[in-house]
């Protein structure tokens, strides 16, 4: 069992707690089929490092195993990783969960770029990621009023402490999804095709029950031709349904 | 933010994707701070085909560290060529050369810790707060 890194300092109030669906993600990228696909994709030093994006760190706990466990999901340990958040909180939060399983676990061989603000993947440079991550608000609830984003995603002035409205605002960005649970995800699937590296570009999503994955997946195969799709992960089994799952994303070369 | 970051990063508003100035995000009234972490030689190696290296060199003249070569360094030019004969079959450790120092002091350990990114094509402003960038764009430019 690799070791789960630690979120100790996190304070859960405004930032998500890690959750069965953070573990379904790192049991998932690290059990022996996901590491043999990565692998084989990747496990080459003499290629580039690998870039891993992971869009909603929360906590950070995926992006931190992710980097410190690098040599058992990638054959390799130098990849780089970079993290992004709508919650300006959990980027601070998440960048040091990552910084403190690469040097306490990762033999610190692993670069961590940086956790930034941001909305989804938006401020990458097209066809820049080769391995994307992303643990969506996928919960069918209305959407929080981004309105209010802007004041709520700083420290109210001159004082040191959040108030309780604003926690419960940044919790909502967390697990809201909107029709379906779908909302965020759509989005973001959106920009997978343009962001993910031509060749070797693979992503993972997670989606639960309620987001009708068999559709989301049957959506994606339609984006062209090249395009899988598989469920590779899944946890929950009630009366023969996943509740959540990861759904692996890539593009065969023609 | 570690300056390597501003070798992915792009301007967030989706019409300036297709523009060559939207690239790279041009520091100003940066306050820097340096961060030491070890040296990984393997990956500043294996790094070099993905910098790119012109707009690298820009960002640095900018900010005023000192200049970068003019062309990108090759993986020879990051290690220290060994003295005197090499046992057979004997595996050296390899020892990061000048440069290599250079260019981890520069990409890893040089960060910006207030100020902004400017989009050269659209003039957008990103804020740099306690190390961390905000690319959240207000309502009105999503």
């Amino acid at each position: 069992m690799l070791p789960t890194p630690s979120t100790s300092h996190v304070c859960f109030d405004r930032v998500y707690e890690p959750a069965e669906d953070s573990f379904l993600l790192l049991d998932t990228l690290s059990s022996n089929s996901e590491a043999a696909f990565l692998q084989n994709r990747f496990s080459n030093a003499q290629t580039t490092p690998p870039l891993v994006l992971e869009v909603g760190v929360g906590s950070g706990v995926v992006l931190a195993f992710t980097a410190a466990n690098a040599e058992r999901i990638f054959g390799r340990e130098d990849i780089l990783t970079i993290g992004t958040d709508i919650n300006s909180f959990a980027c601070q939060a998440a960048a040091q969960t990552i910084r403190t399983a690469i040097t306490e676990y990762g033999h610190g061989k692993t670069v961590s770029l940086d956790v930034v603000n941001g909305d989804l993947a938006s401020c990458l440079r097209p066809r820049s990621v080769d391995v994307f991550i992303f643990n969506p608000p996928y919960v069918p609830a209305d959407l929080p009023d981004f309105a209010r984003h802007e004041k709520y995603n700083i420290l109210p002035d001159g004082q040191k402490k959040t108030t309780f409205e604003q926690d419960s605002y940044l919790l909502e960005l967390s697990y809201a999804g909107g029709e379906d649970g779908m909302v965020v995800t759509n989005r973001m699937l959106d920009q997978i095709p343009e962001i993910l590296s031509r060749g070797r570009g693979v992503a993972y999503v997670l989606l639960c029950a309620q987001n009708r994955p068999e559709a989301v997946k049957q959506r994606i195969r339609q984006w062209g031709p090249g395009w899988f799709t598989e469920t590779v992960g899944s946890s929950g089994k009630q009366a023969g349904w996943e509740k959540l799952q990861i759904v692996r994303i890539w593009k065969e070369q023609a | 933010m570690k300056l390597i970051t501003l070798n992915f990063v792009t301007c967030a508003l989706k019409s300036c994707k297709s523009s060559p100035a939207s690239f790279p995000l041009h520091p100003r009234d940066a306050t820097l701070e340096v961060i030491e972490t070890d040296l990984n030689l393997a990956f500043l190696k294996n790094i070099l085909p993905r910098l790119e290296w012109n707009e690298l060199c820009v960002i640095t003249a900018e900010l005023g560290l000192p200049p970068l070569p003019s062309s990108p360094p090759t993986r020879e030019d990051l290690v220290v060529k060994p003295e005197g004969e090499v046992a057979e079959g004997a595996e050296a450790e390899e020892e990061a050369s000048q440069t290599a120092k250079d260019l981890h002091r520069v990409l890893l350990e040089t960060t910006v810790k207030e100020g902004k990114l400017v989009c050269g094509n659209c003039g957008h402003e990103y804020k740099v707060m306690e190390g961390v960038p905000n690319f959240l764009l207000p309502g009105h430019l999503v």
